[in-house]
């Protein structure tokens, strides 16, 4: 029998307010436990929650570059349910009105087909503290640093087709966020976080078969993986008439599997509520026009501008624009450097190999758009080879310093001048006579031998092009 | 000169001001007056009898703040910066906020005395001040009787001569009610015309702060102090805040009085009947229009308001888990044996009553025919007074429809209980502001309150009308013999 895969994700998103979504306290990630409280975080008697403005900013801003429509009325409510990490024991966030709704963003497919994936709602809560959990000592910690920094739900419609999907879906709304400058998204620190959904039915089927929701990915590549294995479980178990039993499990990434941890029946009741301390607000229109006004340019705008600003292909456009900062010095490389195409095989192949090999991003990679342009113009200009560029782009990533500085330095400066070169020809050639003979009658690798010498006699500084030239010349050709 | 506890604050401003009397002499008299008769009145849960207020100690004419010297007593659920503030329940037992409410910041800046925090029925859960964890506080009229409540230890104390001001908390009826049974004035400003930030919710969408004083000129200096705009509270609104002895007028020439029919009907004491009946028509003598109104959705206040109230209140107290401050219960073995245990122990029943009904009230399958419903009725009682204010400028009202009852004889019927709050709840479901002055005694001597509700921010009307007629009557002077 054939089966399809249905999943819908929810990501959880942490803005990257400075201050938290409901009081005054510093979001700054990694300080002592505790250490960025007051009443109002730590939910004590009396406090009262008022809404962070550039979270609501934040929000709309993502809202909008997801293709959302924007809640007339913004309203807060409740969530009720009892955790040591929920100081309240109450979560702010939005229930039947969402702050948006109905958007979509388009995801690659095999080919030049795109795919939409629908976004349900995207609306704002408050993160929860953390508690760290002492099985030795029998008791747990908690840490109320993260409660009450802002948090974005941003849930799909079941529309994604396989884990492949999903992890296009996530990389391509890391990619947009990651232009949006409202958050971080790093999943090791916990401000981008995915739950999913997932289904299995028959091919054909129209009603979706019984979900299982996965949680604890902490990659992208996580992801991919939990739900692979989840189809595989699911479809062997519809195979063999096995009911799936609606449940949430969670992915153990030691063990790659998924272990369930409660079922339906054991589901909350949250009772909702509208949040009486924050009075409702109308979303001022001028407001919102204001923020789409405000939008940057998205990946897939920039994409297109690439390809035809910069004649790239799309491929390497697409690469080059996943990336806002990638984008970025891509382009301010592009401003100072004539061969765009010459600049885009450079950031594509060296600096984004070391990119992964440092596992940095491209603003700590230790060379600027400004030097990779610098970089480049020295080959053009023959004063080093493009091999040394090679060698001086790994230096300046190590010590910081700019290309000139290390060519400079180093004395790496290629020796280009004729009159310099003709002279170590000759000492050359007047040193290897039986190579001269060799090639002579015929034996052209002693050319090679020859030019190798030079090379040795210059410490590889010599330009190879003028080097065979003269060579050429002094050998009677 | 005697019995400065006796006195007003204006008039002890006055005596401050122009006739440099020492404040601390106040205190001192106090104190000897809390001294002689907490025991009896049991108003208080905490004196503060050391404490020296140094920085207002001997006010100079420069620095001296609207309240200079003047004492006042908070009601146990506002917060005061390292002081126990306990909700009279034991889940809070001490607890010490970080923090000052607004509203105390605000009587501290204009140097205010706080010289103790009021007894209250546990969460503010009651009209009786029964259901306090320290025990009940008692009537200064009627010592076999109870004070109202909630904030009946704040009404006792004012009534009883033991502080001079009163901050109290009013959800249903909690400062006015009280304010009646105890014959003092209490005044529940308009929602959001007071911060609330620092007072232990009750129910977040009903709550308000307001004073509780000897007479009304006191109740328009102390709103005129706590009132206005907090950024820390996003329901307050921001609306200058006028200074209310302004408003003090004494006319309510052509003034117009609505008098609802649905609140003379059955239930109601006949003396409290008749005692608002004349005080109506003292008003109309004094040349206000008196008219009756109607208010069609009356009947179903009480109900909406057991529907609303706690399902707020089940999510404000949820808070109360033994995590992090308070009781915690410290035989439990697991996390969730330290919350139930917690929650067992620390809470007194009518809390966990109101926080069963209102967990129910917000279940999923119930939430529609409660929760959602009742909010569609709150809509229309709030419809009904728009429509009454077309044609009056204040509604008056009994403030309870019987004089202070027996301790003890409520307790074990919440649902009659929950009836002494019919005439005020209204107030609270629509937001507006509403005051309960003196008018009346009954034959056993215990006072009869008189109710009036304008506009919402019409406070000012309200003043007016109650200081012509307080202004009038003499019913204000008369003290409890204790």
């Amino acid at each position: 029998m054939n089966y399809e895969t249905v999943i819908g994700l929810e990501v959880h998103l942490q803005l990257a307010t400075q201050t938290k979504a409901f009081c005054g306290c510093s979001t700054k990630f990694g300080s002592p436990p505790n250490s960025q409280t007051c009443p109002v975080c730590l939910g004590f008697p009396g406090s009262l929650p008022v809404l962070n403005e550039k979270a609501f900013y934040y929000s709309v801003k993502v809202a909008l570059a997801l293709n959302c429509k924007i809640q007339d009325l913004i309203k807060f409510d409740r969530k009720n349910y009892y955790y040591p990490d929920l100081p309240k024991n109450f979560q702010i966030s939005q229930y039947d009105m969402p702050l948006s709704y109905d958007g979509h963003i388009e995801i690659p497919m095999e080919g030049a087909a795109k795919k939409k994936v629908r976004i349900k709602r995207v609306h704002l809560e408050e993160d929860a503290g953390k508690l760290i959990h002492e099985p030795k000592g029998g008791y747990s910690l908690v840490d109320l640093n993260r409660t009450g920094i802002p948090l974005l739900e941003i849930v799909t419609e079941p529309d994604i087709g396989s884990p492949q999907e999903a992890y296009d879906y996530l990389v391509k709304l890391k990619s947009i966020l990651g232009y949006l400058k409202v958050s971080d998204c790093d999943m090791e620190k916990g401000s981008l976080r995915c739950d999913a959904n997932i289904s299995v039915r028959e091919k054909g089927e129209t009603r979706l078969g019984t979900k299982v929701e996965l949680k604890n990915m902490n990659t992208f590549k996580g992801v991919r993986l939990a739900l692979e294995h989840e189809v595989k479980r699911q479809v062997s178990g519809v195979g063999s008439g096995e009911k799936i039993v609606q449940e949430t499990r969670l992915w153990d990434a030691d063990r790659s599997m998924t272990i369930a941890m409660r079922s339906k029946e054991e589901a909350e009741d949250y009772r909702y509520f509208p949040e009486p301390d924050l009075v409702p607000f109308g979303a001022d229109k001028a407001v919102v026009d204001h923020i789409r006004r405000g939008l940057p340019e998205l990946p897939e705008a920039r994409m297109s501008r690439f390809i035809k600003e910069y004649g790239l292909s799309e491929y390497d456009a697409n690469v080059l624009t996943a990336q806002i900062d990638i984008a970025d010095y891509f382009e301010e490389a592009a401003g100072l450097y004539k061969n765009a195409k010459t600049i885009a095989n450079w950031v594509m192949g060296d600096v984004m190999a070391q990119l992964n090999a440092r596992d940095v991003g491209i603003k700590e990679i230790g060379i600027s758009s400004n030097g990779l342009a610098e970089l480049l113009a020295m080959i053009d200009s023959g004063n080093i080879s493009a091999k040394m560029a090679k060698d001086i782009l790994l230096e300046a990533m190590d010590s910081k310093a700019s290309p000139q500085d290390i060519v400079k330095k180093r004395g790496l400066s290629q020796i280009s001048d004729v009159n310099e070169l003709e002279s170590v020809v000759n000492t050359v050639l007047g040193r290897n006579e039986k190579s001269v003979t060799d090639y002579k009658n015929g034996k052209k690798n002693a050319f090679t031998f020859l030019v190798g010498q030079i090379m040795k006699e210059t410490k590889g500084k010599a330009n190879p092009a003028v080097v065979n030239e003269i060579l050429k010349k002094n050998l009677g050709e | 000169m005697d019995n400065l506890y006796s006195l007003t604050a204006h008039k002890l401003k006055e005596l401050i001001e122009k006739n440099g009397l020492d404040p601390s002499k106040i205190l001192q008299d106090l104190f000897k007056r809390i001294g002689a008769l907490d025991d009896k009145i049991k108003a208080f849960v905490l004196v503060n009898k050391n404490k020296t207020f140094e920085a207002h100690k001997s006010p100079s004419a420069k620095n001296r703040g609207k309240l200079s010297g003047i004492p006042i007593v908070i009601k146990d659920n506002i917060c005061v910066k390292d002081e126990l503030t306990t909700c009279a329940s034991k889940i809070l037992e001490g607890f010490r906020p970080p923090y000052d409410a607004t509203v105390v910041r605000k009587l501290k800046e204009e140097g205010a005395q706080l010289i103790g925090k009021a007894n209250m029925d546990e969460f503010a859960f009651g009209s009786s001040c029964e259901t306090s964890c320290y025990g009940p506080t008692y009537n200064p009229w009627d010592l076999t009787r109870i004070p109202g409540g909630s904030s009946g230890g704040s009404a006792a104390a004012v009534a009883s001569d033991q502080t001079i001001l009163a901050i109290g908390s009013d959800t249903g009826g909690s400062i006015r009610q009280p304010a009646a049974l105890c014959g003092v004035v209490g005044l529940k400003p308009t929602y959001g015309r007071v911060s609330r930030y620092g007072l232990i919710a009750f129910a977040s969408s009903l709550d308000q702060i307001g004073p509780i004083t000897k007479d009304v000129t006191d109740g328009a200096i102390l709103l005129s102090v706590i009132a206005g705009h907090d950024e820390m509270d996003s329901t307050s609104v921001d609306l200058p805040v006028p200074d209310y002895t302004n408003a003090l007028i004494k006319d309510v020439k052509g003034l117009r009085i609505g008098v609802p029919k649905e609140y003379f009907i059955k239930g109601i004491d006949a003396e409290v009947y008749s005692s608002v009946k004349k005080a109506i028509s003292i008003l109309k003598d004094l040349g206000a229009i008196v008219a009756e109104i109607s208010l069609p959705h009356t009947e179903y206040a009480v109900s909406t308001y057991y529907i609303i109230a706690p399902a707020e209140a089940s999510s404000n107290l949820a808070r109360f888990d033994g995590v992090q401050y308070g009781f915690r219960d410290k035989t439990s073995k697991d996390m969730i044996e330290m919350y139930i245990q917690t929650r067992h122990k620390g809470f007194g029943k009518e809390a966990k009553r109101r926080i069963l009904l209102g967990t129910y009230c917000l279940s999923s399958g119930y939430y529609d025919a409660y929760y959602l419903k009742g909010q569609k009725v709150r809509t229309k009682i709030k419809e009904d007074f728009e429509e009454a204010f077309k044609r009056c400028d204040c509604i008056v009202t009994p403030t309870s429809p019987t004089p202070a009852f027996k301790v003890g004889e409520k307790t074990e019927d919440p649902l009659s209980m929950y009836l002494s709050d019919i005439y005020t709840i209204p107030a609270n479901l629509a937001g507006l502001p509403g005051i309960s002055i003196p008018c009346g005694f009954s034959k056993e001597g215990l006072p009869i309150g008189l109710q009036i509700l304008a506009k919402p921010f019409d406070e000012e009307t309200i003043f007016r009308a109650a200081y012509t007629f307080e202004q009038n009557t003499d019913f204000h002077k008369r003290k409890p013999v204790l």
